[in-house]
């Protein structure tokens, strides 16, 4: 069977060849036209002027669109029509679009943008969270507030509490591949759209409404994305709507992909938190109570910030369970780049924030921190890995409950944490470590554990759908459809492998496809790592549909039971008899069998309020945890992330090496997060940091020297497809290790806790040795 | 302009090129070969990376900043041209080198470059491929496992390569008005004196970004990519004297064995595939603060070697910075050599950047300090990123020479840094964070003198 199977990705052949096309490489028309945006340079304001002749009159340029041109909906928000294509008069931030030039060259159009007049009444900006917390700049009303229990009290009663706050920076996605869009007029008004997008049936929706067209006239194709992380789940919109409104009036072809400098300039990233904790701890590190405050700096639009705001407070308890907890969310609108999705989608931030607190509680208890860790895990389930120290389920802690009242029924930490401590050879690195400290006076080296529990589903509950197009042709080959788009997680490949072995045919005579709105319809974004668990059920649906039709009509010939019928190795048998699956595909055929259908899969069991913060947002958790050690310079701050250690739950697994890429690159992204990638804003709001010349992503030599990666033997203990887990965010916050490792090394410098901000860049690094060095 | 050049194993020959059209855009816009990738456009991404072979060897450069002229005569070859059955694609495939695959044809054709000339530093080789998808393990695994596979048959065609025009006796791009490649420093002085408002263009690693990012127009370019005597190194007995068109590859090789120190600051010194356009010449030449070369040539006491017709003049190098953007050198002149003296290896450079591969110093201190009989007998001191130009901290070196070596006098020696310099904050550093760490590395310096453990970089799992 070919589901478990380590196969490659299915285009690494292509990519390899450079054959592989993204959204550029598609051949287009002689006369394709190019866009580029011509960009704001204040962070708040209005137009006062705007003239555009000599962008009019530059080289090549054949249209100058401002909003005034748009001749349907100037909007380009996934979420409450907030975000104009276009400016409308009024400036929001520093890159927002205000015209689009169109012409013959990609490069003749960025040309004739920087010749652009433009006058603005200047105002101030709202920049930092107390300028937007002093003037009331926020999306919704006021706070969101989980709680369990009571949380004040039980700090108040502990016998230890502890309390700091914490500044998290945000992150650029910088998917190798720019933001793309190419749109081809169709007849009759119709639109094709190639777009590299998370979400095609978005793209879909926002181009319908500026053409005002239904959406039956736009078809999206997104054959694959040059990595995506969450970056073109929306912020792809601008682009294909811009590029068929101009389509629609030249009638021809018109391409953008953004320069490099522009798509960070433009494009919204990962959200920057502050994080204020207050926590009380017993005198044997069992936590009592816990309070949070997250303050979202959300920018300019609201894009997705209300579900991102709410999953950062969904994984305020990761993997413990906290009898008193209370998590108030401010989520904050600044003259900044609307920050949007990105891998764990407010997950990572709401973690960062208990591990934190874990941390800080284990160093001023003298505990260990794994031990600290491991006494506050929720409980196993029945039958499950036995817990470290088992803690009373039935007296005081009654519920294995998260604060916002769902039951962790799968929690697979206790097992994965000590098989983990015992590969990594923890303890013995952790004594290694203190007497290396011991005996350098420059070089210290730290190490840390943390674990990662992750809510799989969407949120919005609606979201959790997913459709599949599946034929078979009559010599036996397979086009394979459905709703998610491939951006390099190896999505395609997993579910091709589900629906060869449906039919038990060779993965070769499965085609995969271009995701095609035309095909497959209402899909939901590929994003909160559900790809494989949505469309593999759907695949698996349409699959079975079609099989069960075979295995009637072959059942009816050979006058047998239809359960007798078999699928596998590339044949179907019916009792003595036995076809090649070509052989049964040409029979249904000649017997006038339908051999295309759909699939359709809706994830079970899941509901949710999120303004009562109450229910069962998340089918299941995924678990993962990680051991990294790392070496720090004391005089300047700088680093080496030395080793990773990591096990990680990825239930049974569809394909185990595309798995194992999902933690190893996840485990750098969420370390890059975390170190060295530093956005900086000047005071005028301008991104100082808009290209890979002044934003660093880790490089190669940044990879742990010694990473170990290995998959967690288990399966989903819910009925997931063949029972394996979605993998694509979780393994990204395995990379709160690195960054609670640097804060063991400084913590060697003194006797203070070090409380580094994120991302510990050298200089924050240094920063916190200072601090100790001065008993501050 | 007229160019010719082998792409992937065709002559090509240009006409009428566009002296400042990019590589990159060429293949991908008039020749369709859309496996060269733009990331970035900067040079910083390596996803355009392409291998460029010529008599000395086979080198990965960045498309997407190399202009068409530069390749004259030198044979290209894209992922393209690899026929896809290059061994390092199949390990690729294997090892699950590829996610999304977009930084995938940059990196194989870093690692074809790479394993055409037998390199083994995979992390090195491949410090200016950036991936987002992989973190990396599984590409360092491919590169691995074709460490001894055999190489293709094409890599000494392409090496072999003879351009046509140089065949029939034709010097292609010469002329008395630039746009012009000119094939000796006698051509150029000539040249750039009768106009001396031309841009000179040696590896374009910094004038690309003008073309691609500052959508600057340069009417009048002069390559210097054909001027062979500027690629001289000479080592002798008294000096080292490299000639301006050195890529910064070449010096790595020619400094590392006299200076260790200064070889590993230079591998760290952007990617390989800028060390391969970059030049000693242009990185002096365009007077930026924060390049890492200066400091290190200055505390080696090199001298600079200009050129104006047929003037030339020295100067030592640091006198050659006069302010943030402004150097002493007349319109016309230009950089022929930089040398140094032999000289007992007492060299520490110590670059600080927020990476540790492929990034610009935030600090680039470099320190030459001599110590006889227990005594500091010369110091030479010089940074990058403390001040608008590189610079000597003269009253660092002032409190040292003459005094004992000891902690001590190091320490009373770190005041005067803030006699020497006032640094700025930006997106790279604080004020404070330059100040201190420039300071702190004296502080290195001392302590690994002392043949204690003060560099990180030497620290394993």
């Amino acid at each position: 069977m070919s589901v478990a199977k380590p196969l490659p990705h299915d285009a690494a052949p292509l990519h390899v060849a450079g054959t592989a096309r993204y959204v550029d490489d598609i051949p287009t028309p002689r006369d394709t036209l190019h866009l580029a945006f011509g960009l704001s340079t204040i962070a708040k304001g209005r137009i006062t002027a705007m003239d555009l002749d000599a962008v009019r009159q530059a080289p090549g340029v054949v249209l100058v669109m401002t909003a005034d041109d748009l001749p349907f909906a100037n909007d380009v928000s996934p979420s409450i029509h907030d975000e104009p294509l276009l400016s409308d008069g009024t400036v929001n931030y520093v890159g927002q679009p205000i015209f689009a030039v169109v012409a013959t060259s990609h490069l003749a159009a960025r040309k004739a943008v920087r010749r652009a007049r433009i006058d603005y009444a200047e105002e101030p900006a709202i920049l930092t969270i107390e300028q937007a917390l002093a003037a009331n700049s926020r999306f919704e009303d006021g706070p969101r507030i989980y709680e369990k229990g009571d949380a004040e009290a039980a700090i108040a009663g502990a016998a230890h509490v502890i309390e700091g706050t914490f500044e998290l920076g945000g992150q650029e996605h910088f998917y190798l591949e720019g933001q793309a869009a190419l749109a081809l007029p169709g007849e009759g008004g119709d639109m094709l759209v190639h777009s590299s997008t998370q979400h095609p049936t978005e793209i879909q929706h926002k181009v319908a409404e500026a053409l005002g067209v239904p959406m039956h006239a736009v078809r999206v194709e997104t054959r694959r994305m040059g990595g995506g992380f969450g970056g073109k789940e929306s912020q792809g919109n601008a682009l294909a709507v811009a590029c068929a409104v101009a389509a629609r009036a030249t009638g021809r072809a018109c391409k953008m992909r953004y320069d490099r400098d522009d798509d960070m300039v433009i494009t919204g990233k990962r959200h920057a938190f502050r994080i204020a904790y207050r926590a009380g701890f017993d005198t044997e590190g069992r936590i009592l109570g816990v309070s949070f405050l997250h303050h979202a700096i959300c920018g300019w639009a609201q894009d997705l910030s209300l579900p991102v705001a709410d999953r950062a407070m969904l994984h305020a308890d990761n993997a413990y369970l906290l009898p008193n907890a209370r998590i108030e969310s401010h989520r904050l609108k600044t003259n900044t780049q609307s920050a949007t999705a990105y891998r764990g989608f407010g997950g990572p931030q709401g973690m960062v924030g208990i591990e934190r607190v874990m941390d800080h509680a284990a160093h001023v208890l003298g505990i260990d921190p794994v031990e600290l860790r491991q006494r506050n895990y929720y409980a196993a389930p029945a039958g499950g890995s036995a817990p470290h120290t088992p803690r009373s389920i039935s007296s005081e802690m009654k519920e294995n409950t998260t604060p916002y009242g769902q039951v962790v029924e799968d929690f697979e930490l206790h097992g994965m944490t000590e098989a983990l401590l015992a590969s990594s050879d923890y303890a013995t690195r952790k004594a290694a470590v203190a007497a290396w400290n011991a005996a350098n006076p420059i070089v210290k080296r730290g190490i840390a554990f943390s674990p990662v529990k992750f809510g799989i589903s969407f949120t919005l509950t609606h979201l959790n759908q997913a459709g599949a197009l599946v034929h078979v042709y009559q010599d036996g080959s397979v086009h394979l459809n459905h709703g998610g788009t491939e951006m390099g997680q190896g999505l395609f490949q997993k579910v091709a492998q589900v629906a060869a072995s449906r039919f038990g045919i060779p993965l070769e005579m499965v085609k995969i496809t271009a995701t095609d709105t035309a095909k497959v319809p209402n899909t939901s974004a590929t994003a909160a790592s559900s790809g494989s668990d949505l469309n593999g059920m759907a695949v698996k649906a349409a699959c079975d549909t079609i099989r069960d039709r075979m295995a009637a009509s072959l059942a009816e010939r050979h006058q047998a039971e239809v359960a007798s019928v078999r699928f596998g190795n590339g044949q179907v048998e019916v009792g003595e008899a036995r076809y090649s699956f070509a052989e049964a595909a040409a029979l249904a055929y000649q017997g006038r069998i339908s051999l295309s259908a759909t699939g359709f899969y809706k994830t079970p069991k899941i509901e949710w309020d999120r303004i009562q913060g109450r229910g069962r947002p998340f089918y299941y958790f995924a678990y993962g945890a990680s051991v990294t050690e790392v070496a720090v310079d004391t005089l300047t701050g700088e680093y080496r992330i030395l080793r990773a250690d990591i096990l990680h739950d990825a239930g049974a697994s569809l394909n185990p090496d595309l798995d194992i890429g999902q933690v190893e690159g996840g485990y750098v992204q969420g370390a890059g997060w975390l170190t060295t990638e530093e956005l900086v804003w000047d005071d005028h709001g301008r991104l100082r940091t808009h290209a890979p010349s002044t934003y660093k992503i880790p490089a190669c030599s940044d990879r742990p020297e010694v990473f170990n990666v290995a998959l967690w033997d288990g399966q989903n203990r819910e009925d997931t497809i063949y029972r394996s887990k979605a993998v694509g965010e979780p393994p990204f916050m395995l990379g709160i290790s690195a960054w609670l490792a640097l804060s063991d090394a400084v913590a060697s410098c003194g006797d203070a806790y070090p409380a580094l901000n994120a991302p510990a860049t050298a200089e924050e690094v240094w920063k916190g040795i200072r601090r100790l060095g001065d008993g501050i | 302009m007229k160019i010719t050049f082998l792409l992937n194993g065709e002559t090509v020959e240009l006409v009428e090129a566009d002296p400042t059209a990019t590589l990159l855009d060429w293949l991908r816009e008039d020749r369709g070969l859309t496996g060269t990738k733009e990331g970035c456009n900067e040079g910083d991404c390596g996803a355009c990376t392409v291998a460029v072979s010529d008599a000395d060897g086979t080198r990965a450069l960045n498309a997407c900043i190399l202009f068409l002229p530069q390749l004259h005569g030198k044979a290209v070859r894209t992922v393209e041209g690899l026929g896809g059955s290059h061994p390092v694609q199949q390990a690729m495939v294997t090892h699950h080198g590829s996610q999304c695959g977009f930084c995938t044809p940059g990196f194989v054709m870093s690692m074809v470059a790479g394993h055409a000339e037998g390199a083994t530093d995979h992390d090195t080789q491949l410090a200016g491929n950036l991936c987002r998808c992989t973190g990396y393990a599984p590409i360092i695994r491919a590169a691995r496992a074709v460490e001894s596979a055999p190489k293709p048959d094409w890599l000494a065609t392409d090496r072999a390569f003879i351009s046509p025009e140089i065949l029939r006796g034709e010097a292609a791009g010469r002329g008395a008005e630039p746009p012009s490649s000119p094939t000796s420093s006698d051509e150029l002085a000539a040249l750039y004196e009768a106009h001396p408002d031309a841009t000179l263009v040696a590896g374009a690693t910094d004038v690309g970004l003008w073309v691609t990012k500052q959508l600057r127009e340069l009417p009048k370019v002069i390559f210097l990519s054909g001027c062979a005597d500027l690629k001289e190194i000479e080592v002798t007995d008294t000096h080292v004297r490299l000639g301006a068109m050195v890529d910064m590859n070449r010096m790595r090789d020619a400094v590392a064995p006299l200076h260790p120190s200064y070889g590993e600051m230079i591998r760290r010194y952007a990617s390989v595939q800028v060390r391969n356009a970059a030049t000693v010449g242009g990185n002096i030449a365009n007077g930026s603060p924060i390049g890492d070369n200066p400091p290190a040539l200055i505390a080696l006491g090199a001298t600079l070697h200009l050129r104006k017709g047929d003037t030339r003049r020295d100067l030592p190098l640091e006198a050659f910075f006069l302010d943030y953007g402004k150097q002493d050198r007349a319109p016309g002149e230009f950089v022929e050599a930089v040398s140094f003296p032999r000289q007992p290896d007492r060299l520490k450079c110590y670059k600080l950047s927020k990476r540790f591969d492929q990034d610009i110093s935030a600090v680039c201190g470099c320190f030459n300090i001599t110590v006889e009989g227990g005594i500091v007998t010369a110091a030479r001191i010089a940074f990058g990123g403390m001040a608008g130009i590189p610079k000597r901290a003269r009253a660092v070196e002032a409190a040292l020479i003459g005094q004992p070596w000891t902690q001590q006098v190091v320490n009373a020696a770190l005041p005067e840094f803030e006699v020497d310099f006032t640094p700025m904050s930006d997106m790279r550093a604080s004020a404070a964070y330059r100040m201190e760490t420039a300071k702190a590395m004296l502080s290195r310096y001392f302590t690994e003198d002392q043949g204690q453990l003060a560099n990180v970089l030497e620290v394993r799992a």
